[in-house]
């Protein structure tokens, strides 16, 4: 062995605090001190605005409490988006350290904190970043794509909604009360077990993706119900539109694999709170046995992330191209492939964990069979667009920039994949390069795709194009500048997650991809005030309820859709609904009965509330407190089964007046 | 959402049904406590092989006759998304056992870990 485990530290641990005391709080760390200070003045700010303008009331009632899908999904991309500016907040300080730290330098993050930063950006990125984003769009589109009036389960979407923020803000509270985890974004044990992780950091981070984790299943059920069970009549499964088949195929792999990393992180749980010994080096722990776990989860993960862009790209190519998607049979099929290959690729992972060159093969020529149905994907893609007339609006350039990055991303990706070529690049900047190729050329442009397209759908008004254009040059240019040095940098076998370097050749390549992360800096900011230009600007930028001529059912409702979505039921034919329902001079009927909806409820915000509290008491040993509010979360649950005021009526008359308000916008 | 109606025939099955999953159930059961409790003489491998059989056709014993699952009930979504839970499950036990193995079979023996850990400290102790 190569480390003693580190002496354990007596602590006192206080019945009412747990193990929480003053030291904890980092007030010594004027970084930490000036951004919390920038966030409390900044929060007291929105509040103070908030009060003024009489806004809580509508926050509280139409938005906090709403159980309406679409402003659930618009939740969940606000929470992406704050995440993402925290995320890159990291990202910006891990490529300043690196920049600076070469040949000797120490840069300005001692280890103990570099650790920290990357571990962060990695979790947040994923979990609070890429999922929010994902499932957001998923819970905004995909009912109206499939003629629905809400999901399934309406509350059940709003209270995992809100345990996603719950853990979201259990990682945030580590940045000022203790800290975060040193152990990478996946937590291998026996870094992250009791003997080598001994302060709260691992804590937050277990206790913060388990909460989520709630959510995030519980979600995945929810919209697969809702694509099994309410599809507008006639719509057959082979005619909903690709984007709800990927969302379909998506949270069947989120229901397959969540589980796994619940149970995966429940056991390493119970290793540092009860002293199991499932992955210690002793008394027979098996710390190789986490890594293989937990790639089980995390390999169908990662197409849990970039399955429903691959719907985001298909709706976009065949909107802006004016044509049907190309090979609609051969998607759904490569979907599917996907999801089921998804599940025998994870040892890819850790090739060089041990394994002997039979199991290394297989898993290697698994990972490069995978690769064929993507290629579909991008072929059927190209084909959609050859011969079409197509419109290069700026949904359509993020689409453009997804199909290059991506495919590069792609191919790296099976290089890595044959094994003697991993043994060289193992845990190298080229495996981060690849990761941040396919995450950012693949979720990220397609995220912004998906926003600006259907933006005008959510608010009634189009993005204003300059700033969109400016946010993605800045976006994409960015990327090369900062992921392309780090492909050189992994080959001449720099190793990630270095805080330092003694090799100063290695700088100039660390400072051009600073480079390219400012740039993408100012991408983000393009982003932002691009949002603020055309918030300000919605009367200029004002669109019908359809424009960009797009073809399936979603473009149907008004913009914004009314909170019933559909005045009434369609039947529908064929693939491409709303084309079909275009080119047949549909007309809503105008004579509308009323409308059974779904009331908001707070049981939802108030679990997920107490459901933090948990998770904060037991990060910090404060084990009464902890009691207490697990006991609380089962009593608000089961006080929620006797609320029987659960419905309303939209009254006919009311859906009339909405429906003339809409024909005239 | 609309109530849906509960006929006999459709979801719930009938008592006759739930009579014989419930006599399938019993006789699974009985046959190991029967084989353990009994010197039967077969080899401790063969035994925990059979148990684990009988359990496997438990578990379908129960998912047939309780839980009613037939390739109509839901068009086909529950066997389907059954076939589909089993697919993964076999890929995730087999895969972790044949991979656990083979890295098991790789690393250097290390036949005791606490003893192994025990030595290089007083080794080390000796050492310093």
């Amino acid at each position: 062995m190569a480390s003693e485990p580190t002496t354990q530290i007596v602590e006192t641990i206080s019945p009412i605090f747990g193990r929480l005391t003053l030291d904890w709080i980092p007030y010594h760390e004027p970084i930490l001190v000036g951004t919390f200070s920038a966030i409390v003045l900044g929060g007291i700010a929105v509040l103070a605005l908030m009060t003024y303008f009489k806004l809580w009331a509508p926050l509280w009632n139409d938005w906090v409490t709403s159980v309406d899908h679409k402003k659930i999904g618009i939740m969940y991309m606000i929470l992406g988006f704050i995440m993402m500016v925290r995320g890159f907040a990291d990202a910006l300080m891990m490529r300043a350290q690196q920049a600076m730290a070469a040949g000797g330098s120490e840069g300005y993050l001692p280890p103990h904190h570099y650790d920290q930063v990357f571990t962060a950006h990695g979790v947040i990125m994923i979990f609070f970043v890429a999922m929010p984003f994902v499932t957001g769009v998923m819970n905004y589109v995909m009912p109206l794509q499939i003629g629905a009036r809400d999901v399934a389960f309406p509350f059940l979407n709003n209270f995992s909604f809100w345990m996603t923020v719950s853990g979201a803000l259990l990682v945030n509270i580590s940045l000022f009360i203790g800290e975060f985890a040193r152990v990478g974004w996946l937590a291998f044990p026996p870094l992250s077990g009791a003997n080598y992780s001994h302060g709260p950091g691992m804590d937050y981070y277990l206790w913060a993706l388990q909460i989520a984790g709630v959510g995030t299943t519980l979600s995945g059920i929810n919209l697969i119900a809702t694509m099994l069970k309410m599809r507008a009549p006639g719509m057959k499964l082979m005619d909903m539109p690709i984007f709800s088949w990927t969302s379909l195929i998506t949270n069947v792999l989120i229901v397959a694999a969540f589980p796994v990393l619940t149970a995966t992180l429940a056991l390493l749980t119970l290793d540092r709170y009860l002293d199991f010994r499932f992955f210690t080096n002793d008394f027979g722990g098996n710390a190789m046995m986490y890594v293989n776990l937990i790639w089980i989860w995390g390999h169908p993960e990662v197409y849990i992330l970039i399955i429903p862009c691959f719907g985001i790209i298909s709706e976009i190519v065949s909107t802006f191209s004016g044509k049907p998607i190309f090979g609609y049979r051969t998607m759904v099929m490569a979907t599917a492939c996907i999801m089921v290959l998804s599940f025998i690729v994870w040892l890819h992972h850790f090739f060089t964990m041990g394994s002997g060159a039979d199991v290394n093969t297989f898993f290697g020529i698994a990972t490069m069979i995978i690769a064929v149905p993507t290629g579909v994907k991008i072929f059927n893609w190209l084909f959609t667009m050859y011969k079409g007339r197509v419109r290069f609006e700026v949904p359509m350039l993020w689409t453009i920039g997804f199909l290059v990055t991506f495919t590069i991303g792609g191919m790296t990706g099976v290089l890595l994949a044959v094994p003697p070529v991993d043994f060289q690049l193992h845990n190298t900047l080229f495996l981060i390069a690849h990761f941040h190729n396919v995450i950012i050329g693949g979720v990220v442009f397609a995220i912004y795709a998906g926003v600006t397209y259907w933006w005008p759908k959510v608010f009634g008004f189009k993005l204003n194009d300059t700033w969109g254009k400016r946010s993605f040059w800045f976006w994409f240019v960015g990327f090369y500048f900062a992921f392309m040095p780090l492909y050189a940098l992994g080959l001449m076998g720099v190793t990630r997650r270095m805080n330092m370097y003694p090799d100063a050749a290695w700088q100039p390549y660390f400072i051009v991809a600073a480079f390219g992360a400012v740039l993408i800096a100012l991408g983000i900011a393009s982003t932002f005030i691009g949002f603020y230009v055309s918030i300000r600007d919605r009367k200029a930028l004002a669109v019908g309820s359809d424009p960009w001529d797009a073809r399936t059912l979603e473009w149907a409702t008004q913009s914004p859709p009314a909170p019933y979505n559909f005045p009434e039921d369609i039947e529908v034919v064929g693939r491409e609904a709303f084309w079909h329902m275009k080119k047949t001079g549909f007309k809503w009927s105008g004579k509308y009965a009323p409308i059974h909806m779904p009331k908001g409820t707070a049981t939802g915000v108030l679990i997920s509330a107490v459901a933090l509290v948990f998770g904060f008491a037991m990060v910090w040993y404060i084990w009464w407190l902890a009691i207490l509010s697990f006991v609380g979360m089962l009593a608000i649950g089961i006080g929620h089964t006797f609320n029987y005021n659960r419905d309303y009526y939209i009254p006919s008359d009311v859906v009339t007046a909405t429906e003339a308000k809409g024909a005239t916008a | 959402m609309s109530a849906h109606s509960h006929s006999e025939s459709h979801g719930h099955g009938t008592m006759g049904q739930l009579m014989i999953g419930f006599a399938l159930a019993a006789i699974l059961t009985i046959i190991p406590f029967f084989l353990v409790m009994v010197d039967t003489g077969l080899s401790r491998t063969a035994l925990v092989g059979i148990i684990m059989g009988l359990g496997a056709v438990q578990i379908i014993v129960h998912l047939v006759y309780f839980l009613h699952l037939n390739s109509s009930s839901e068009e086909g979504w529950t066997l389907l998304a059954s076939v589909f839970s089993v697919v993964i499950l076999v890929i995730v036990l087999a895969g972790s056992l044949w991979v656990m193995h083979n890295m098991n079979e790789n690393m250097m023996p290390m036949p005791d870990m606490d003893r192994h850990m025990e030595q290089m400290r007083s080794l080390q102790s000796q050492q310093g």
